[in-house]
């Protein structure tokens, strides 16, 4: 091995220790999705081709969520997709990391999520950006399905009440949420889609408040006058 | 059932379609800064909105179960002390469950 490569090999270890953390911590997420989408109401398949497909937490709580409580079918559609588009702005700094090309954008794309762009930006040079974004989102996506599958089993064969599971969804959605309060103007944005979606509860189809609360986002973006960096919650 | 059947794969594929669309669409389109700032809030306002329908409105309207609001406090509590996800998970739960057991 040369002098090089074996500077590579050093430099890649962290990198792969982060990734296989990372990986247990979505097994045991992977599994609380599971368990809440089965409880909820999803079949063991249903919840396996969110993960599978969809593979994007926060979207995939967000789809249970608004469904299981008698949300519309496109009200469902459309929470779990405008909580996503967050996955699109991580797609332009990745491909100037990743440059991938022709169809290796296909498969570059599943793994465009929270956790894989986090690893990838956070590296010093390119051949580590690609090795972290890779060993991360093979090793998380692996961790995933297998979470998913276990937690769905186990949620089926329980009654999810008994397990606490009613509060699973809105303390993730919270904990999801809480980096993104440091920022003041986010707090504001954060409690008037609360007061938005409480309002519209007694009077809308289930699901449209949370819908709502994506137009007060769209509203306090577009204000003018206010240009801040932005930074996307988890 | 087939509708939720439906209302998963269209959302499935949509969201492998956003992914795709980042990778794919000229920067410029995305990195307009009103855009940006939209798709900043968007998670803040929707996240937000979630916890409240789904606390206040856990499927049937406005019935709120104090156990579970117990569990969210502990959640806080949790967070306060920055704990991650996990863990916030994971007693929001056991706060909620033990409640119930014992009432």
């Amino acid at each position: 091995m040369t002098a090089a490569a074996a500077r590579g090999a050093a430099a890649r270890r962290p990198v792969l220790r982060a990734a296989v953390g990372i990986g247990v911590y979505a097994a045991a997420f992977g599994a609380s999705f599971g368990a809440v989408a089965t409880g909820s109401g999803l079949s063991v398949g249903q919840a396996m081709v969110l993960s599978l497909v969809m593979f994007s937490g926060a979207s995939q709580f967000a789809f249970t969520g608004v469904a299981a409580a008698g949300g519309s079918a496109v009200a469902a559609v459309a929470a779990a997709l405008l909580l996503g588009l967050r996955n699109a702005f991580y797609g332009v700094s990745l491909s100037r990391l990743l440059a991938p090309r022709g169809s290796a954008r296909l498969w570059t794309a599943h793994f465009v999520i929270d956790e894989t762009t986090a690893m990838a930006v956070a590296q010093p040079d390119r051949d580590l950006q690609r090795y972290a974004f890779w060993s991360t989102g093979l090793i998380l996506c692996t961790l995933w399905q297998l979470g998913t599958l276990g937690g769905a089993l186990a949620g089926s064969a329980v009654d999810p009440s008994d397990l606490g599971l009613d509060a699973a969804a809105p303390a993730v959605f919270l904990a999801l949420l809480w980096p993104a309060l440091r920022r003041r103007e986010a707090r504001w944005v954060a409690l008037a889609g609360a007061v938005v979606a409480l309002a519209l509860v007694p009077v809308a189809p289930q699901g449209v408040p949370v819908l709502a609360a994506a137009g007060v986002a769209v509203l306090a973006g577009l204000r003018p006058g206010a240009v801040a960096s932005p930074e996307a919650a988890s | 059932m087939t509708g939720l059947w439906v209302a998963v794969v269209v959302a499935a594929v949509g969201s492998y379609l956003t992914k795709l669309a980042g990778l794919s669409l000229p920067g410029s389109v995305l990195t307009h800064p009103r855009v940006q700032r939209v798709a900043a809030f968007l998670p803040v306002s929707m996240l937000a909105a979630l916890v409240a329908v789904q606390l206040f409105d856990g499927g049937q309207r406005h019935s709120v179960d104090w156990r579970t609001l117990a569990g969210m406090a502990a959640a806080v509590v949790a967070l306060l002390l920055r704990r991650g996800l996990l863990v916030v998970f994971l007693i929001a739960v056991a706060v909620t469950a033990g409640l119930r057991l014992l009432t």
